[in-house]
């Protein structure tokens, strides 16, 4: 089992060129996800979430399709075959 | 000679390019959707290094350098590092928001760079500007309750390290100019003779919202100061300010400008007043001194008539050829360069996004 990530294309030079890829053993939680991939792809990683460990403002990420910011942020638990997808939010001019 | 002109805007990055400074070729965007606030070339170098940061509503700060995008333009490539080049140590709690300023040191210290950001922090890179560390005396000031963030932002906005002592100037907005003369260990603020009208009187130790400080080309020890509102002049070094306002039809504006070859020569690009923020009467000119401040006149022609945006505070600079270049860029797109001093001035771009930021050197 493994969760799979998906990211908006503007990302995918700060993780090897992916735009989707699968993170295994699967994390359970969304903030476990973050450290992991902080360890494996930095550039993207500080792009999601500045040095206090806070979600970006305007970085939203969707488990299985539900918004973390209206559930546990980064605490919310992951499932085994969870798909966790980054967007930016509506934003700038 | 080739002289490099780095435009940052809030979308991305331009850079002219020109063999007698009044034709241009125009090269861009790089780091297309980024804002650039903040861009130095460091000709320190035997190859320059362009340094710039990018900053993403989105995405948040960075910053890159290229060895070659300078010389190469578009074929040319940025590079970054792996781990934030700015991040705040975990025990602050703070999180970087901008990058407003970066200033490579002198010829001396060939990998020194230095860096103003926001929140008002001050940051140096030992490494040419690949990775930099926080500054704490400045971050650990007892003034920093109480530095009010501008309209912009609460940031250091300007460096000033001395080639010849240990000396650093700052200014920040607001908070005024600090000076240290140990490399940062220890900071003092100098804003004695600075008004600050927006707060009651007497003006105060700190807490002035300056907006820009150069230094004279005979030396740190004379300083100018775009306050808001009012110019001033220090010649010892920020100990003491005087108004250098007198002569002039309108004191409020973000830059001021020194040649770094004539000493006495200096330019600020007046706005109307505080609450009228846009050119005299829609005129986009230059005030110019031959004489530190003690008298000015109007100059510019070339410059558009009918602006009523601004000049930000490092949207404007000089260069060090002969005589002194100076550049301007505005907030609906357009710069302009003049190879004269800024007796005339001709237009390089039009139409890019703001206009955050200017740098010219020559290659």
């Amino acid at each position: 089992m493994s969760v799979r990530v998906r990211l908006p294309g503007v990302l995918a030079e700060h993780a090897d060129g992916q735009r989707s890829f699968e993170v295994e053993p699967p994390p359970s939680t969304v903030g476990e996800l973050l450290d992991l991939l902080d360890g494996r792809h930095p550039r993207l990683c500080r792009r999601l979430r500045d040095e206090t460990g806070s979600l970006r403002r305007h970085v939203n990420v969707y488990v299985d399709g539900e918004n973390v910011r209206t559930g546990q942020g980064l605490a919310t638990p992951l499932d085994p075959d969870s798909e966790v997808q980054v967007l930016p939010s509506v934003a700038g001019g | 000679m080739t002289t490099l002109l780095a435009i940052g805007t809030k979308k991305g990055l331009w850079l002219a390019r020109s063999e007698d400074r009044r034709s241009w070729t125009l090269d861009g965007p790089h780091l297309l959707m980024q804002e650039v606030a903040a861009v130095a070339i460091d000709s320190r170098r035997s190859t320059p290094r362009l340094l710039a940061t990018g900053y993403s509503e989105h995405w948040g700060p960075t910053v890159l350098w290229s060895d070659d995008v300078g010389t190469r333009g578009a074929d040319g490539t940025w590079q970054e590092t792996e781990e934030a080049p700015i991040r705040f140590p975990t025990e602050t709690g703070a999180a970087l928001n901008r990058v407003w300023q970066l200033q490579p040191d002198s010829v001396d210290r060939p990998d020194v760079v230095w860096a103003g950001c926001e929140p008002t922090s001050l940051w140096r890179s030992e490494d040419g500007g690949r990775s930099f560390a926080l500054i704490r005396g400045l971050w650990d000031h007892p003034h920093r309750a109480d530095w009010v963030p501008g309209f912009g932002g609460a940031a250091v906005h300007t460096v000033l390290p001395d080639p010849r002592s240990d000396r650093v100037t700052v200014a920040m907005s607001t908070g005024g100019v600090y000076v240290s003369d140990d490399r940062g260990e220890n900071w003092s603020p100098s804003n004695s003779g600075i008004g600050a009208p927006f707060l009651p009187d007497p003006p105060p130790e700190f807490g002035q919202c300056v907006h820009k400080v150069a230094a004279d080309a005979a030396g740190p020890s004379r300083l100018y100061a775009q306050n808001h509102p009012g110019v001033y002049r220090s010649d010892d070094g920020g100990a003491s300010w005087t108004s250098i306002s007198g002569d002039l039809p309108y004191d409020f504006g973000f830059p001021v400008l020194a040649s770094p070859r004539t000493p006495g020569l200096i330019w600020v690009v007046p706005l109307e007043a505080d609450a009228c923020r846009v050119p005299p009467a829609g005129r986009l000119r230059v005030q110019r001194s031959r004489d530190g401040g003690d008298t000015w006149s109007e100059v510019g022609r070339g410059l558009p008539d009918g602006y009523w945006g601004s000049v930000l505070r490092d949207a404007a600079c000089v260069d060090a050829g002969d005589p002194t270049g100076v550049y301007l860029g505005t907030r609906d797109g357009c710069v302009y360069a003049s190879a004269d001093e800024g007796e005339s001035f001709v237009q390089v771009a039009a139409h890019l996004p703001d206009v955050l930021v200017v740098r010219a050197a020559e290659l």
